[in-house]
């Protein structure tokens, strides 16, 4: 086909402006659909359950019966060793907890405080990225749920978790030293894990499904009120809100972009 | 053709053999499978969940479905297809009534051979010590 220089231009001429017309027309036709996926993920179906934590309230005595409670109702062994040892809701010091926020003139009085730490059930949660099994995945409400029966044990999940949330089971959980365990399953209402799969804090699903809150929060609003907020933090209405508008608080490693939902208001 | 009568004899008794295991014998001929203990309070309550013969064909299926309505789609109320209802749960609904694991739920599926990892993780009730 012969195209002189004027047939030529005319064709590219009208040609870019089509193409540039039709993105818009479809920007038109279904508007902000472009760009609609990415939003969609972090929306969670409206409701992101998150916890501020009181730091002046909160005392070591505390986060002990937190603990002790938690690990109770869930079945949670103490294996006795750092290394292979499971734990869903633990304590830790300033420097531990907020590495990157770390410097010598931190306030005496806070280094010398221990952070309850737990799952931050994650806005942009890794570990569900990272699982080939969809074992953990993330609830419309927020929470990082797993499915224990579909956890294979790859620990894929444990080595993206940046906060150390994660434990798996070395050995079966119920063959744990009985001298530290006396009675242990202590809830027969709830299972136990096995050998071979990864645990953490699941936000007390079973509870919230049944319109309570978590068990620490219950607990450590038993002994001190208000020490633990726990609420929705999409909802701007939310006491939740109210608080973190007042106070200043941190939360672990946030320039990582996980979006860590738990908050210590120092 | 030698020995025709034998042969068609013989071959119709093959056949008659190899077609036995599928005589319409009412099950008389079958082993007997074990019969799974029901509580006193299983006795009471006449019936499941769903229907008997539903619950013998179908439990493992009505177990997985109501493990992945709790899990991942947090729906843990089953309407039972005569409007009763449960809570989806193995460790406490089903076995609030089915105490006896040992005699109920071990005694087919010892027999059958078939060992479903439930109890792994999920608790059995204590049976009298």
């Amino acid at each position: 086909m012969e195209m002189d220089r004027r047939r030529f231009l005319k064709v590219i001429g009208l040609s870019s402006i089509a193409a540039i017309g039709s993105a818009s027309l479809f920007e038109l036709i279904y508007p902000k659909s472009i760009g609609a996926v990415a939003e969609e993920i972090s929306k969670n179906g409206g409701i992101q359950w998150a916890i501020a934590v009181d730091m002046n309230l909160i005392t070591d005595e505390i986060l002990d019966r937190c603990i002790e409670e938690c690990h109770k109702l869930h079945n949670v062994p103490n294996i006795g060793n750092s290394e292979e040892e499971i734990k869903w809701i633990w304590k830790e010091e300033y420097e531990h907890a907020f590495p990157d926020q770390k410097h010598e003139y931190v306030p005496e009085g806070l280094k010398a405080q221990l952070f309850p730490l737990l799952c931050n059930h994650c806005t942009n949660p890794p570990c569900v990225r990272v699982c080939p099994t969809k074992a953990t995945w993330k609830r419309e409400d927020g929470i990082v749920m797993m499915d224990w029966h579909r956890c294979i044990g790859c620990r894929f999940c444990m080595a993206a978790c940046p906060f150390g949330a994660r434990s798996f089971n070395w050995w079966d959980p119920r063959k744990a030293d009985p001298k530290l365990n006396p009675g242990f399953p202590t809830n027969m209402e709830y299972p136990t894990r096995t050998k071979g799969v990864v645990e953490k804090c699941t936000f007390c699903n079973e509870l919230i499904d049944k319109g309570q809150i978590p068990k620490c929060v219950e607990v450590a609003n038993e002994m001190k009120e208000g020490s633990m907020i726990f609420g929705d933090i999409s909802d701007s209405e939310s006491e939740i809100r109210a608080v973190l508008n007042e106070r200043f608080s941190l939360r672990r490693k946030p320039e990582l972009g996980t979006g860590p939902n738990i908050f210590y208001m120092i | 053709m030698y020995d025709a009568g034998k042969i068609f004899i013989g071959l119709i008794l093959g056949i008659i053999l190899l077609l036995m295991p599928f005589w319409p014998t009412g099950g008389k001929w079958a082993a007997k499978g074990p019969e799974p203990e029901l509580t006193p309070k299983a006795k009471e309550a006449k019936v499941c969940v769903e229907s008997k013969s539903f619950m013998r064909m179908n439990h493992m299926k009505l177990l997985d479905q109501w493990r992945n309505k709790v899990v991942r789609k947090t729906d843990r109320i089953y309407i039972s297809s005569s409007g009763k209802v449960f809570e989806r749960s193995l460790q406490n609904t089903c076995m609030d009534c089915h105490y006896n694991k040992s005699k109920f739920c071990d005694k087919c599926h010892n027999w059958a051979d078939v060992d479903p990892y439930c109890w792994q993780c999920h608790i059995s009730p204590k049976e009298n010590g």
